[in-house]
């Protein structure tokens, strides 16, 4: 045991919880790969623009339901704020900028996030998840009802979305701007993401998590963490939500219903939630799934894939990473215990 | 002659028709070593639970230094010195002994607000929080998962949790219970070296761990106190022993 003279940082726990947030070996890897992409499949890359949206948005909602523990299916509520922002101020003209866009974005959806946070994180378990729904049913029916605004249930397309700092045009049927472009924006997100939660926040966050009524009795102010977080990732989802409505130059009802809410829900848990690159994995599973089951059993692919789903809340609760994270601890000699 | 450290005013707290806190006047003075014994059902828990703020009193007071704290919520509470451990242990499971208790730490002293920096190189809380596992025995279970530990190391996290909160009041709610006897020494020797002027409140029925702690008693019968006194006098209580001590089968 290190004597307490020459300081505990040397001590394996002190030395795991102070490396934990370095950057791991393989984690360059999916980045790669989504390079890559770019340059070996130029056909595709309107699906693959769509599956690093998709990738964004399950990372916020890793934020909330991995790490804080909220339980939530109304994540959608916050990327239809964030796509219809973006939608409404292009099609009537007065903002088409897309970074400037996507920030306006981010602020709406963490409005809502705030403001529905503030009554909603007083509930929870079951009542909580019911009211995530109902506020994005009320969302959902908002949009609908606005017509003038929204373009009701038609939606509104041909948005007029500027150059990409004034020179990339978005090209809807070539979309090699929209790919680096969301690259990009997942890119800054994820590190943020990331550097949240290894903070001393993050970790309250996860303490939370873990035992609500212990943080209470260690002084945090649970609700407002939970709210704040909320919010945050509300602001992740509405960027995720904007880079869907200038990708494609349209929005509509789907982007804030509950299909959208259940499938992100469906991904994160495949993928493995609490462990950031779950998103990746579950929305690469979920697509790659779908895609296949899709042609081989047209009907019903479903089935395949909710059977899938409750193989996987049964035996492997931790998603795909769980499973290569516990195949990778067998294969790796057991560390000391010093 | 000054204000009590905890004070409690015809404190109480009924669940429908159950009164589980009657009429409680109680004192913890700076440095008391006070134990709060009782029969099962008494409320001695319920009675931590309102001094800590987790449920609020159907009528009375609770004062801290003079100061009336009854609507004060409880991590405010918490903010302002009181700290307590749980009859049934209350931990994060999943995470390792070190973060439990750094995250009690970094929530004192304001680090856990920061989002930036990485929460292992606070030194400063990973400093701190090594040295109180190192007080209760615990270095060598630093890395440890607190639901790989057995039963009476955890609660020994439970206290060093509570320690780490650095408070004036410190309400131990069985803290021994389910702890082998060859390691309760342990949690007696941490409760032995507290700071002096802390003002601690035990509930416990091992009695042998009372008599030796406790410089005033006071017993608890159906929420409502039914003797308070040092333990010479307790001990000798003829009423006390055939309510409790007696039937207990202690003494």
């Amino acid at each position: 045991m290190t004597p307490s003279a020459v300081g505990w940082s040397e001590h394996p726990a002190a030395v795991a919880l102070a490396g934990r947030h370095r950057l791991r070996a393989w984690e360059p890897i999916p980045w790669a790969i989504a390079l890559a992409f770019y340059f070996v499949f130029p056909k595709y890359l309107g699906f693959g623009t769509e599956l690093l949206i998709t990738v964004l948005f399950a990372i916020s909602l890793d934020l909330v339901l991995g790490y804080a523990g909220i339980v939530t299916l109304g994540q959608a509520a916050f990327f239809g704020a964030g796509a219809y922002t973006v939608g409404i101020l292009a099609k009537r003209g007065i903002w088409t900028e897309p970074i400037s866009g996507l920030i306006l974005a981010a602020l709406v959806a963490a409005a809502i996030g705030l403001g529905s946070g503030l009554v909603l994180l007083r509930t929870q378990g079951l009542t909580l998840l019911m009211l995530t729904l109902c506020t994005m049913a009320l969302l959902e029916e908002a949009a609908n009802l606005a017509h003038d605004y929204t373009g009701g249930f038609d939606g509104l397309d041909s948005l007029p979305i500027a150059p990409l700092l004034g020179v990339f045009e978005f090209n809807p049927l070539y979309p090699k701007t929209q790919y680096l472009y969301v690259l990009s924006v997942l890119f800054v997100c994820f590190v943020f993401v990331r550097t949240l939660v290894y903070s001393p926040f993050g970790q309250s966050l996860t303490g939370i998590r873990e035992n609500t009524l212990r943080m209470h009795a260690v002084g945090a102010p649970v609700r407002g963490r939970l709210v704040l977080c909320y919010a945050v990732s509300a602001a992740i989802a509405g960027v995720a939500g904007g880079l869907w409505a200038q990708a494609n130059a349209y929005v509509n009802l789907g982007t804030l219903g509950l299909d959208r809410a259940a499938t992100v829900l469906i991904i994160l848990v495949l993928g493995g939630y609490g462990r950031l690159y779950g998103a990746f994995v579950g929305a690469v599973a979920y697509m790659a799934l779908s895609h296949f089951l899709s042609k081989i059993y047209p009907t019903a692919w479903q089935l395949g894939l909710g059977l899938l789903l409750v193989v996987i809340a049964l035996f492997a609760r931790n998603g795909i990473l769980g499973i290569a994270e516990a195949a990778a601890r067998r294969l790796r000699p057991p560390r000391p215990t010093s | 002659m000054s204000a009590p450290l905890l004070e409690t005013r015809a404190l109480c707290r009924n669940f429908g028709a159950l009164a589980a806190a009657r009429d409680i006047n109680f004192r913890l003075e700076a440095g008391a070593r006070h134990a709060l014994i009782g029969p099962n059902g008494a409320g001695k828990t319920t009675f931590v639970n309102l001094l800590t703020g987790v449920i609020p009193p159907t009528s009375g007071a609770i004062l801290m230094k003079g100061r009336d704290i009854t609507k004060v919520a409880q991590a405010q509470r918490v903010k302002l010195g009181i700290a307590r451990t749980f009859q049934i242990n209350r931990l994060f499971r999943r995470l390792s002994v070190l973060e439990n208790v750094y995250i009690a730490v970094a929530e004192r002293i304001g680090a856990a607000t920061s989002m930036v920096r990485p929460a292992g190189t606070r030194r400063d809380v990973v400093e701190e929080s090594m040295r109180l596992l190192e007080t209760l025995k615990l270095t060598a279970d630093a890395s440890r998962r607190i639901s790989e530990l057995p039963y009476g190391r955890q609660r020994l996290v439970e206290l060093a949790i509570a320690l780490g909160l650095k408070p004036e009041i410190l309400l131990l709610d069985e803290p021994a219970a389910g702890v082998p006897s060859a390691e309760s020494h342990i949690i007696l020797d941490a409760i032995d070296s507290l700071p002096p002027d802390i003002g601690v409140l035990i509930i416990d029925h091992d009695m042998d761990l009372v008599f030796r702690f406790a410089e005033r008693i006071t017993v608890m019968v159906s929420g409502a106190v039914f003797a308070t006194g040092s333990p010479r006098e307790i001990g000798a209580d003829a009423n006390v022993r055939a309510v409790y001590l007696g039937r207990a089968g202690h003494g």
